[in-house]
């Protein structure tokens, strides 16, 4: 297997692209994580205080079911997922075969406006992680 | 596949407990947030079923302290042990870095042990991993019940069942006493992070 190691260049690169393309927008709270549940990175708008290691190995497993799922149904994948909740909300939406992106956000943003944002996000991080 | 963290200087590590049902996995996971629960900074999460059986997986995650500057942070999971969960015990071994194999010493569940195994070889080889290569160390569990008039198998049967190729570290162990619980634990993190670093090599 392949080991996953981005230099520290790339990840303040990603980092800098979360937080002013999502932490700036009301964003509480993003997460890059691998499919097996490891954590690349996480930012917060310094208010949220999530557990971000169990929630990465739940959002993979949940990502994995999904998944699964979509095959049975005869689709190549479903590449977005999105929870609703009272107060928070989740977003997740795959960067690529390894890679999926989290977002918890409030009331306060809506939905179409979170995934405009998240598309460019995407294109963003795909390009500095190609040069890995 | 761990992954590693150099702005942070951060390593995780993905440890499975895999073996049949009911052979006491999540018991030693259960064990090892009771005890070390200082070192634990979050809550062990368990997805299980009403009747207390494991759904999906438990997760458990502690930080070991520091190797070379590098925080090694630890996750521990357990598979769901039942046969009809394998698409979920699959799912939970992906990009795994050490397992340990939990055998039920109990007579009775000598035959469902030996599928177990072949299906964690099966399993890996869907990952192009290979259950010979990858870090591992078994566990023989229940040993306490010998105590109690229940017929167990002894650990020389044991060995030839499910390590005679293998040939990897084993213990008799009792993950409701917590006996060997820690050793097993601390051989995996070792094996674990030995392999890593050959790697990075």
């Amino acid at each position: 297997m392949n080991y996953g190691i981005v230099s520290q260049e790339q990840l303040e690169q990603i980092d800098r692209i979360l937080a002013e393309k999502l932490i700036k927008l009301g964003v509480d709270c993003v997460i890059i994580i691998d499919m097996a549940g490891n954590i690349i990175t996480a930012k917060d708008n310094g208010e949220s205080k999530y557990d971000v290691y169990s929630f990465a190995a739940l959002a993979a497993g949940n990502f994995a079911t999904v998944d699964a799922m979509a095959k049975l149904v005869g689709e190549q994948e479903f590449s977005l997922l999105f929870h609703k909740g009272q107060e928070s909300n989740i977003h997740f939406s795959k960067i690529d075969d390894e890679l999926l992106l989290i977002s918890m956000f409030g009331r306060d943003i809506s939905l179409g406006f979170l995934r405009l944002n998240v598309v460019d996000v995407i294109e963003k991080i795909r390009k500095v992680w190609e040069r890995k | 596949m761990s992954f590693i963290n150099l702005k942070d200087k951060i390593v995780q590590v993905k440890i499975v407990y895999y073996g049949p049902g009911r052979c006491g996995k999540t018991t030693n996971l259960e064990y090892i947030n009771r005890t070390y629960r200082k070192q634990i900074a979050s809550e062990m999460v368990s997805l299980k079923t009403h009747g207390d059986r494991t759904l999906f997986f438990d997760f458990l995650p502690f930080d070991m302290g520091q190797i070379k500057g590098y925080d090694i942070k630890i996750q521990l999971y357990t598979v769901p042990g039942q046969v009809k969960y394998n698409a979920t015990r699959k799912l939970v071994l992906r990009g795994v870095d050490g397992i340990v194999f939990v055998a039920d010493a109990m007579e009775k569940q000598r035959e469902k042990n030996i599928r177990s195994l072949n299906q964690l070889h099966e399993n890996l080889q869907s990952y192009k991993e290979s259950i010979f290569r990858i870090p591992l160390v078994m566990q023989y569990n229940k040993v306490d019940l010998k105590e109690h008039g229940i017929p167990i198998l002894p650990t020389s049967v044991l060995e030839k069942d499910l390590n005679s190729r293998l040939k990897v570290p084993y213990f008799e162990a009792s993950a409701i006493t917590g006996y060997n619980v820690a050793a097993t634990l601390k051989k995996i993190i070792s094996s674990s992070v030995i392999s890593i670093q050959k790697k990075l090599l």
